[in-house]
């Protein structure tokens, strides 16, 4: 279902760099596997725990959560739905990664990315292009502000983003309730895209007709666009050599004379703005309303296993989201069988266990090499047998003869 | 047959790439100090990690007292009464010297610490083997040398008997190497047996027993230092006979490179100046030295001069140009050249492969990158290039992550490209720290080439022999001033050693501290 091609095409040249992203495709796929099992066994014991005790019903459930996708246009596009956002905000963390920051603030960043671009469509009558452009702009802006402070007085950005979390998701309560033009049918609840600005939604190309559904949009393929500029930026560019150099050893990228500071704060200023970018593609979308939230938004931070998975890899990220993505999809295959919490608890162990890759990678690596060495020290012995077989045989044979001659 | 404490025989050690050990066979007397000789890379450490456990030997094997040993990891190598003071210590720089030296055997009792009983045995150990430690203070308030006392006494502690050194005198001043010195002959008199790695070869002619030496991860051969010299060593080390560098005669003309007036640096360490009403000229075709013990001063003159911290006050001219408020690049473009004192901090990024960080002050240069565009395949040609001209060795050339290669190779890529930058000026600050003598005497002939290219060097170096081989004029700085000028032709270790401690200053830089104090 993820498409792992990603991974193998960012691979060098080199036997042994392709020998590694081996081991880390098994891996990935080893923990997925035993993430899975551990959910099953978690269902097998929920059921044990159960009043009437019914064991076709775990089975059952990973069945359904399997197969869940395939059965209509819907829930299939979805995965593509889910992954378009999930991808945008695990390139915002991954980013920040590589220049050595940790973007905890991509939530806050996203918010403002989708409260600005569902003013720029119902207050503006933006374009669908143009609304995504201002959340893209105001996403940077929130994410900027914890660059300034590292840059200029070393503040720690993940403090500094995660109150800006809290900031933002308030700022833009705030403002919505100072918009009433923004919400004349209910109060706590944006007007619907489809009635107020229908030129704001997401162009489909009609697909969504020909599917009969509402989930599929250009999201997903902005989104992948995003990530192979992103990836370009960071391998090819000399700005994305500064931002490598910085996030590897700031000393050292003073003394080649890059200006830090100013790599810090691009890196924050595009690292918000693909928050939200995330924002803007999730509310364009025409599915959703912008509501008030009493909480922060888990997009954002959704990002953030998105980007470990892919090791900050932007080709790889495109793979993550969209395995994340499908989960998210499947999970709703269990609704009826089990509770909402459940599908979220699988979902998140499923993600732990993947977590575990890179640990489990190192495994494999460590078992395959001492199979290996013990396999060549046998083939060395068992070459010393058949040798030292031979050579009982011959003499044998020798003996043999001589018998014979004797005889 | 002599009886060995320790005996490694015939080890055998592979890394991606390179073979660290190959067949090298080691055996440590009882009570003797054991020196292993060889430059960088040439496997010292290497060997020395397997005896510790931090390494599993691919071939060969380890006897202790007679009998075979299966030395799995350091908590084996513990056991067996084998310590390790490593190159960089391993400390707990806000703990005390005490719990450092407990750490990991702490006395308990019902899970509480008990240190009075512990206390007391540390004092014991200490005033036993005369070293010299403040038990009570922590250990970033206390100097290099004393923290080296602490890991010492952190093996006696634990009882071990056979002590590994690796090159304990990298990091210390010269008062501080003899005392160390005076330690490991009580240390063997109380019937401790030690390994010592070092590639100086006058500390092992003064202080070890036996030499084991190694090249390129072979074992060359053991012998007794009363019956061999320097020369012979060196030879055994390097593969050839190692000739001193060849000053020559500077042409030093009147061109004025660099100048420093008045120049002032706060101290990050206390509320002094670090570096106070500095003036000097380097010229064109000439060596310049500071000289000076550690935390004089020396390393906020460099961090004023290149850029990498702000200055109070005074001026800084290179090539006629202000360039005291200028950026780091435009210092860079204008004509300097910087060695870096810490290459691991400054000079390297280390989890970047060796081309790009050959290509650190280029980068940005057009032809290396198009329209914002990398070009790698110049940045390859211009690696491959300067590997070949400095014979930077690492296991896969270009494409090597600079954290795997060794020190020595790491240092050739910086000065490679230095020097490639063809500045006017040349910064080297203690550019042959930690490095063996062959690197050594390359490294100095370097600095002299470009010298008599007509370009201006400033050295700052900590050892009085290089400042007194290759530099043409030596300004000897102490408590962020300087207080002489000297020509090396004409002064002696003794006279620089005064101005170095403070005991004397000339008298024109009397005036100038007279004047400052009015």
């Amino acid at each position: 279902m993820f498409d792992f091609k990603f991974l193998k095409k960012s691979t060098s040249t080199e036997q042994k760099g392709e020998k590694d992203k081996e081991y880390a495709f098994l891996s990935a796929v080893l923990s997925i596997i035993v993430g899975l099992l551990v959910a099953v066994l978690l269902l097998f014991v929920l059921e044990f725990a159960a009043a009437e005790s019914d064991f076709s019903k775990p089975l059952l459930g990973i069945q359904k959560y399997f197969t869940y996708t395939f059965t209509s246009s819907t829930t299939f596009t979805k995965i593509f739905y889910n992954a378009a956002p999930l991808m945008l905000t695990g390139l915002a963390v991954g980013f920040a990664f590589k220049a050595g920051l940790f973007n905890i603030g991509a939530t806050g960043q996203y918010t403002f990315g989708a409260f600005f671009a569902i003013v720029a469509a119902i207050l503006w009558q933006a374009p669908w292009w143009a609304a995504l452009l201002l959340s893209i702009v105001a996403g940077a802006l929130w994410g900027v502000i914890p660059g300034l402070f590292k840059a200029f007085f070393n503040i720690n950005e993940v403090i500094t983003s995660i109150m800006l979390n809290w900031a933002g998701l308030y700022l833009a309560n705030l403002l919505f309730y100072n918009l009433p033009q923004m919400h004349t049918v209910l109060p706590n609840r944006s007007d619907s895209l489809r009635s107020v600005n229908p030129k704001a939604i997401l162009p489909d190309f009609g697909l969504n007709q020909i599917f009969n559904t509402s989930y599929i949009n250009i999201g997903i393929i902005i989104a992948i666009l995003v990530a192979i500029l992103i990836y370009i930026v960071l391998e090819k560019t000399v700005f994305g050599y500064e931002i490598k150099a910085c996030g590897s050893n700031r000393n050292a990228s003073l003394y080649a004379g890059i200006k830090t500071k100013s790599t810090i704060i691009y890196t924050m200023l595009i690292s918000g703005g693909l928050a939200g970018l995330a924002g803007g593609v999730v509310y364009l979308a025409g599915t959703v309303e912008f509501t008030v939230q009493s909480n922060l938004l888990a997009m954002g931070f959704n990002g953030i296993p998105v980007a470990l998975l892919a090791y900050s890899n932007p080709l790889s990220i495109i793979a993550t989201s969209i395995f994340i993505g499908f989960l998210e999809s499947s999970g709703s295959g269990l609704q009826g069988l089990y509770s909402y919490e459940m599908t979220s608890v699988i979902l998140s162990v499923i993600i732990y266990f993947s977590a575990f890759a890179l640990i489990v990678g190192h495994f494999i690596k460590k078992t395959l090499k001492r199979k290996r060495d013990k396999e060549s020290i046998l083939e060395e012995e068992n070459l010393i047998v058949d040798q030292n077989d031979n050579e009982i045989k011959q003499s044998e044979d020798e003996q043999l003869d001589e018998k014979g001659v004797v005889k | 047959m002599e009886n060995y404490i320790i005996e490694m025989n015939n080890i055998r050690k592979e890394f991606p790439g390179v073979v660290a050990n190959d067949d090298v066979t080691l055996k440590l007397k009882k009570g003797e100090i054991h020196a292993l000789l060889g430059e960088n890379g040439a496997g010292k450490s290497t060997l020395m990690s397997i005896l510790f456990g931090l390494y599993i030997p691919d071939k060969g094997e380890i006897r202790k007292n007679g009998e075979v040993v299966n030395i799995k990891n350091p908590n084996d190598a513990n056991d067996l009464g084998i310590g390790m003071v490593h190159q960089h210590f391993k400390l707990v720089e806000v703990f005390t010297v005490l719990e450092n030296i407990i750490l990991g055997a702490e006395p308990t009792n019902l899970g509480f610490l008990t240190t009075k009983e512990t206390r007391q045995k540390v004092i014991e150990l200490s005033e036993k083997f005369n070293l010299k430690v403040d038990i009570d203070a922590k250990i970033e308030d206390i100097s290099v040398g004393m923290q080296q006392r602490v890991e010492i006494l952190k093996m006696l502690y634990r009882e071990n008997e056979i002590l590994i050194f690796d090159e304990p005198t990298a990091v210390l001043t010269p008062q501080e190497i003899d005392e160390l010195m005076k330690i490991m002959r009580v240390l063997i008199k109380e019937g401790k047996s030690i390994l010592f790695i070092s590639h100086k070869l006058n500390e092992i002619m003064a202080v070890s027993d036996t030499v084991t030496v190694l090249r390129k991860g072979k074992g060359i051969g053991t012998v007794n230092v009363k019956n061999t010299n320097v020369n012979q060593l060196s030879e055994m080390m390097v593969g050839r006979k190692i000739k001193g560098v060849e000053k020559g005669k500077s042409k030093v003309s009147d061109e004025i490179i660099l100048e420093v007036k008045n120049l002032v640096i706060p101290s990050k360490l206390h509320k002094n100046n670090a570096v106070n009403n500095v003036s000097f000229d380097v010229k064109a075709g000439e060596i310049l030295c500071i000289a000076g013990i550690e935390g004089n001063g020396q390393s906020e003159l460099v961090y004023g001069l290149t850029g990498l911290e702000k200055i109070t006050s005074g001026q800084v001219n290179l090539l006629g140009n202000d360039i005291t408020h200028k950026s780091i690049r435009e210092r860079n473009l204008t004509g300097m050249s910087h060695i870096p004192e810490d290459r691991h901090k400054f000079g390297l990024v280390l989890d970047f492969k060796l081309k790009y960080n050959l290509t650190l002050k280029k980068y940005f240069q057009e032809g290396f990158q198009n329209h914002g565009f990398i070009n790698e395949e110049m940045i390859k040609n211009h690696a491959n290039r300067l590997i070949k001209t400095y014979d930077i060795r690492s296991g896969r050339g270009a494409n090597t992550i600079a954290r795997s290669m060794s020190g020595g190779n790491q240092q050739k890529a910086i000065i490679a490209r230095e020097i490639d930058c063809d500045s006017m000026l040349l910064v080297a600050v203690q550019p042959t720290r930690g490095l063996d003598v062959g690197a050594i005497e390359n490294i100095h002939k370097t600095l002299v080439e470009e010298r008599n290219k007509n370009k201006a060097v400033l050295l700052i170096s900590l050892e009085l022999e290089e400042v007194l081989d290759i530099s043409d004029r030596i300004l000897v700085m102490y408590n962020g001033r300087i207080v002489a000028e000297l020509d090396p032709d004409k002064t002696t270790y003794q006279e620089i050693g005064l101005y170095m401690v403070g005991a004397k200053i000339q008298d024109k830089y009397k005036v100038v501290e007279a004047e400052n104090n009015v």
